[in-house]
């Protein structure tokens, strides 16, 4: 499965578009995290856990797009988009969604 | 004759304590403020010697592949970090909110941010020739109220293109 967020795949031509394909997954943090984090926010700087965390859901959300996509049979998917938006305090929805298309 | 107890010792301990437990706040204003100032040098220096390193590989904001049509290879690659602010820096911006105007200590963290996330992105794919089309999006992870840790993500994401040299 190839991802791009341009509109071609450079170095390859698309034969066939199946349309828009997405996947979403909506993930809270857990205590311990929660806890180290409020730690580290004293200090300041990077909170690791919560990069660890935004990047598992984000690539949870990718893998569903993929999932998606390869049950439409396509072999690619070009122009995805990332977007994050907090559900509640603690929660964050992350969706990935992108045109499925057939290239060679 | 009853044996003094030692009066001055005890007072003078407990004296100590109460002082250091009521200028805490202080203290952990002066801790973070130099803890935080460190860490951000810190963190700026390796920032500025990664960028010197890949500052031959471009994040270009375009689409299109500029004038060079040898791409076999691409895919996508994703970069991302979670910052938030110090205490001092919060305890700062608390001044700042009554008089208003610009918030210099709390962009050099989100800048700090974006920058890491865009070498991110770069390192997830080294051996790139271009990166097509970057993205960048900052997002609030938490706004801080209550007991919730406030802290912000910043993403950057784009297409990594590799280029067929041999065919020039």
């Amino acid at each position: 499965m190839i991802l791009t967020n341009v509109e071609s795949i450079p170095g390859h031509t698309i034969t066939e578009h199946y349309g828009l394909v997405q996947g979403s997954t909506i993930r809270a943090k857990h205590v311990g995290r929660d806890l180290m984090a409020g730690l580290k926010n004293i200090v300041g700087g990077e909170l690791k856990g919560y990069t660890e965390l935004m990047m598992e859901a984000r690539q949870e959300a990718t893998n569903r797009m993929i999932e998606q996509a390869q049950q439409l049979g396509a072999n690619a998917i070009i122009n995805v988009r990332f977007t994050t938006t907090s559900v509640t305090q603690g929660a964050a929805e992350m969706l990935a969604y992108g045109t499925a298309v057939l290239c060679q | 004759m009853q044996p003094q107890p030692p009066q001055e010792e005890v007072p003078m301990v407990v004296l100590i304590i109460v002082i250091l437990f009521y200028t805490a706040p202080i203290w952990m204003l002066l801790g973070t403020w130099i803890i935080g100032k460190m860490a951000e040098k810190k963190h700026y220096q390796s920032i500025r010697e990664r960028e010197s390193a890949w500052v031959h590989i471009p994040a270009l904001t375009g689409k299109q592949v500029p004038e060079l049509p040898t791409a076999y290879d691409s895919q996508l690659v994703v970069g991302s970090v979670v910052v938030s602010v110090d205490h001092f820096k919060r305890w700062l911006s608390k001044f700042r909110m009554i008089f208003g105007g610009e918030m210099k200590s709390y962009a050099s963290v989100i800048d700090r941010g974006r920058r890491e996330a865009i070498l991110r992105m770069k390192e997830a794919c080294p051996d790139a020739d271009m990166f097509l089309n970057c993205r960048l999006e900052t997002s609030t992870v938490s706004n801080g109220k209550g007991k919730a840790v406030g802290c912000a993500e910043v993403l950057a994401y784009g297409t990594a293109v590799r280029l067929n040299k041999t065919a020039e």
